[in-house]
């Protein structure tokens, strides 16, 4: 069954236009009237019809096959200083107008327990323009038999080379989006996303041992383009590893017979013995790490104490940025980007209409800016909004999220292979597996997909049970290189959790494969 | 929007009325919803919504198609069920297909409270207000949120099943901290019925955890005996909740779960846990009730997970029992675990050295083999030595597994409701902790 306000349709309702953008002009100028006539000095409106596609199956079976629509819109106001919200699935004058009302009566009542006026960073209306997602084939303009045909065939492949039972599935979606505010602009955008993800186990009956491996896709801001494999988008791991790492297009089914085999070592692989090791950290798997230790930490919400009921707070306070202590090496260069092609945050406007950019987080290892929207940028003394203000649905109000985060590769020519040749003890980690981070994102344990054991310089063979813990300015500042420009490539999340209502966002995480010295790894295996 | 159960099976018969296919069940579910956060001593953020949406769905024998609308005049409710159809037509055969049940008999569940479905949004405004004014008279910051709802289930199927149930809830929780970030609580509660709710004291016990957690010393990771608290052991990730959702036979029977039989087979029978721990489905508690029917209107009945420290039964769907020859299993979520008389303070006083546990957070899973996780403690963690809490301690971070954790029981508090379940208080000996955190 469908969450409330997502509707399950045919998916030829999925290519029917609906959003007119010179109709959604009128309705929003209703909206925008209505809120100021009834009080507000500030209001925005995002119209907005959501598309989800889901493909699911297992082994040589389709389970389900979900499209979904979701179409209404939210108005946010400013009245009596103070921030209301309502949102309808009446999308028509009288419809908005009423949301726009309530969004103001919901304004004028927490007024009364309001400490501070909302103080928003000014912000130019830029007329009517748009911007739409630079994809070449949309992936729901596929035929739904292609697309369950991909996924019956990485099934296939993985059931060839081993597996016991695999589960695949295609996630698509596409977000139609008109924004209009009362600074005067209008603004029409069209946004994609892809994920083919899958799970492959392998069960030794004899032993009672199961191992699973996941997919080493990326969710990705691109079109059905993803899924056509190209020689030059695939990056080989170290020598002797059997990972290939993908960019901008996805080869499944080469990925899922490497799942099934690597799910079978897996079961006979050597268990780690703890201590200390220099890791070898895949960009697949170091997005999770950079997600966790630096895109949620550098929220300005969380800094400032707004998510500490849920998502908590961070270390990385304004006092601890004053002290100037180093947040890593001097290696470590971290960008916040909305720009990025092919990237899941990629936009050209944020929702609360602010046109996106990029922007330094952490320069040589100094923590240099945070990631902030119009109500926040004043408190840290600057008069622009970084433009990562987002909202998952038309019926959720907006509210900062983490823009794409992303390590730039080291500027010196430095492969893979020649990463591993120095390294003494250590192990190579690819794929993101289990994550965990305290509410104030210190201590952090990551587990991953794939281990392989370093010894002077060369890969000796697989391990399982193997998990690191670390603080993490201890880790990013015990990081000692990271490889060039050619091993960059994107990990990623659709579904990041954040806020009460818990609202979810997709972001991407770039990174070269990367070297950090003397980590703390655990064992995790434990008899039951 | 809230339907009565005579205007929701109105609509339900007028679907069934319209349908050439084989078989149709159709599901209407409405819910209306309020909700109010605060931060920095401050409201941020308030919101309503309101919905009610129709679901057909429509079988041509093994083919099946959904189509969903959310007005119920006759002409649009036509359409639902004819776009069902042509996508039945259109859909591959489902080789789990399972025939539409008759009619049920279903238990009754004191689930919806008049008194819930009345909240208003200066009711909401009230309570955070006062978690704010009590935070501000002990100069203290209260970050907190309140969300209530009512709704409704409605089922009705071609084979004559007919269900209906409405339920109301409320859940609060706050975070306190000292302005200087030195010292956090927490504190959390949800109700169907809101006669017990009391913001202030639920602000007074977190404010409490956090003026007491001021100063935390490090103590060594390792192994300790903890008295876990509910909102330690249940949340939307936590450890009781993750065991009771791990118990599908499906998985177990394909030897990929912690209830797999070296061999074949699954563990059903073993006593695999402490003779305290008895765990069951309950719909009809009077303190934590819940479903009683899943939304192919299949009863939730009460059935022992755990009896015993014994594994008494495991999930099956209706496909997966028919194949199993077992009884398809009923569950929508909530869970009640056996408890004892003990109150948490009581624990306390006949712990000799321990640690007692607020909350746990970010629980993943490490290993599925084990159901081994790891999370880190949060917003009062304190050391207990000879009955008495003597100071508080930094947090922590664990990797333990609920199956172990079960094995290693020194006693069972007095069950609380939490999160919409019953679960006790726990005194675990030999909890593993392998880290510590700076986090306060």
């Amino acid at each position: 069954m469908p969450s409330f306000g997502e509707t399950l349709v045919d998916p030829a309702r999925l290519l029917e236009p609906v959003m007119d953008a010179a109709v959604n002009k009128r309705l929003a100028d209703a909206a925008l009237n209505a809120a100021k006539s009834a009080g507000a000095s500030y209001a925005d409106v995002r119209i907005g019809r959501y598309l989800n596609q889901g493909l699911f199956t297992r082994e040589k079976q389709v389970q389900n096959i979900a499209s979904t629509e979701s179409f209404g819109a939210g108005v946010r106001v400013i009245a009596n200083g103070t921030w209301g919200f309502a949102a309808t699935n009446n999308v028509s004058e009288a419809g908005l107008a009423k949301a726009a009302q309530q969004a103001v009566q919901i304004a004028k009542a927490n007024s009364k327990v309001q400490k501070e006026p909302v103080k928003l960073a000014p912000q130019k209306g830029y007329g009517e323009v748009s911007w739409k997602a630079p994809i070449q084939q949309n992936a729901f303009e596929v035929p739904i038999k292609d697309k369950v045909d991909l996924l019956l065939a990485a099934n296939a492949k993985a059931l060839e080379n081993g597996a016991s039972f695999v589960n695949s599935a295609l996630f698509q979606v596409n977000e139609q989006k008109y924004f209009a505010s009362t600074d005067g602009s209008y603004i029409d955008q069209d946004v994609h996303r892809i994920w083919p993800t899958f799970g492959v186990t392998v069960v030794d009956r004899a032993s009672g041992k199961f191992r699973q491996r996941q997919a080493l896709s990326a969710p990705m801001g691109l079109g059905y383009e993803y899924l056509t494999p190209k020689a030059q988008d695939k990056v080989a791991g170290p020598q002797g590893s059997d990972v290939v790492g993908y960019k901008n297009s996805y080869d499944m089914l080469e990925d899922a017979a490497a799942a099934a085999r690597q799910a079978k070592q897996k079961i006979t692989a050597t268990s780690v013995t703890p201590g200390k090791y220099d890791l070898v950290l895949d960009p697949h798997h170091l997005g999770l790490t950079i997600h966790e230790s630096v895109g949620h930490p550098l929220e300005l919400d969380r800094v400032l104490g707004y998510e500490a009921n849920y998502a908590g707070t961070s270390f990385a306070t304004l006092e601890w940025k004053k002290q100037g202590k180093p947040y890593g090496s001097k290696v470590v260069n971290i960008q916040a980007d909305k720009l990025q092609q092919g990237s899941l945050g990629a936009v050209g406007y944020d929702d609360e209409g602010v046109k996106t950019k990029q922007w330094m987080l952490i320069k040589e290892g100094q923590l240099v800016d945070y990631e902030k929207i119009r109500d926040q940028a004043h408190i840290v003394g600057q008069n622009e909004s970084d433009g990562c203000c987002y909202s998952q649905s038309w019926q959720d109000v907006q509210f900062q999220r983490m823009p794409n985060v992303s390590l730039q590769p080291g500027k010196q020519k430095l492969s893979v292979d020649e990463l591993v040749k120095n390294v003494d003890k250590g192990i190579y980690i690819a794929g993101n597996g289990s994550f965990s981070i305290d509410q104030q994102r210190y201590n952090f344990q990551f587990g991953g997909q794939v281990f392989y054991a370093i010894e002077k310089g060369k890969i000796t063979g697989m391990l399982e049970d193997v998990a690191y813990q670390a603080n993490t300015q201890e880790f990013w500042n015990s990081c000692a290189a990271t490889c060039d420009e050619s091993d960059y490539r994107f990990a990623g999340f659709f579904n990041d959790g954040k806020g009460q209502p818990s609202q979810s966002s997709a972001v991407s995480h770039g990174s070269a494969t990367t070297r950090f010295n003397g980590v703390n790894v655990i064992n995790t295996a434990r008899k039951i | 929007m809230m339907l009565s159960k005579d205007e929701a099976q109105t609509i339900l018969k007028k679907v069934m009325s319209f349908t050439t296919a084989d078989e149709c069940e159709a599901n209407l579910n409405g819910t209306t919803r309020g909700n109010v956060r605060y931060a920095r001593n401050t409201v941020s953020t308030a919101g309503n919504t309101d919905n009610v949406s129709l679901a057909v769905q429509c079988w041509f024998g093994k083919r099946s198609g959904v189509a969903t609308c959310n007005q119920f005049d006759d002409a649009t409710l036509r359409r639902c069920v004819q776009r069902a159809e042509e996508i039945a037509r259109l859909a591959p055969e489902d080789p789990e297909y399972m025939p539409r049940l008759g009619p049920q008999q279903y238990l009754t569940a004191p689930s919806f409270a008049q008194s819930t479905a009345g909240i208003t949004p200066d009711f909401r405004a009230k309570a955070a207000g006062d978690s704010i004014a009590l935070c501000q008279e002990k100069k203290l910051t209260a970050a907190g949120y309140l969300e209530d709802g009512s709704s409704f289930a409605a089922i009705r199927n071609s084979k004559g099943l007919e269900a209906y149930q409405q339920f109301t809830n409320l859940d609060f929780s706050v975070t306190v901290r000292t302005p200087d970030g030195t010292g956090s609580g927490y504190a959390v509660a949800d109700y169907t019925d809101i006669g017990k709710f009391d913001a202030q004291a639920l602000t007074q016990r977190a404010a409490t955890k956090a003026a007491a957690s001021v100063a935390a010393k490090a103590i060594e990771p390792g192994k300790y005996t903890v008295i876990l608290e509910p909102a330690a052991l249940v949340s939307d990730e936590g450890l009781i909740n993750r065991l009771v959702w791990a118990f599908d036979a499906r998985e177990a029977d394909e030897g990929r779960s912690f209830l797999s039989k070296k061999g074949g087979g699954t563990r059903t029978g073993e006593k695999m846990f402490d003779p305290r721990v008895s765990i069951y489905i309950d719909p009809t508690n009077p303190q934590a009730p819940g479903g009683t029917f899943d939304n192919e209107g299949l009863p939730v009945k009460k059935l022992p997970i755990i009896e015993k420290g014994v594994v008494k039964n495991l999930y099956y769907s209706r496909y997966w029992a028919q194949k199993s020859k077992a009884q398809p299993t009923g569950f929508t979520g909530n869970f009640v675990m056996e408890g004892g008389t003990q109150s948490i303070e009581e624990l306390i006083k006949s712990t000799q050295k321990g640690i007692l546990v607020t909350r746990l957070w970010y629980i993943r899973d490490v290993d599925p083999q084990s159901l081994l996780v790891t999370g880190l403690t949060r917003d009062g963690t304190f050391y207990i030595e000879n009955g008495k809490i003597k100071h508080p301690i930094k947090n922590m971070r664990f990797n333990e597994s609920p199956v172990i954790m079960l094995n290693n029981v020194e006693a069972v508090g007095r069950a609380q409701r939490l999160g919409g379940n019953l679960v006790p208080p726990l005194k675990i000996r030999d909890f593993t902790f392998t880290s510590l955190s700076d986090a306060i």
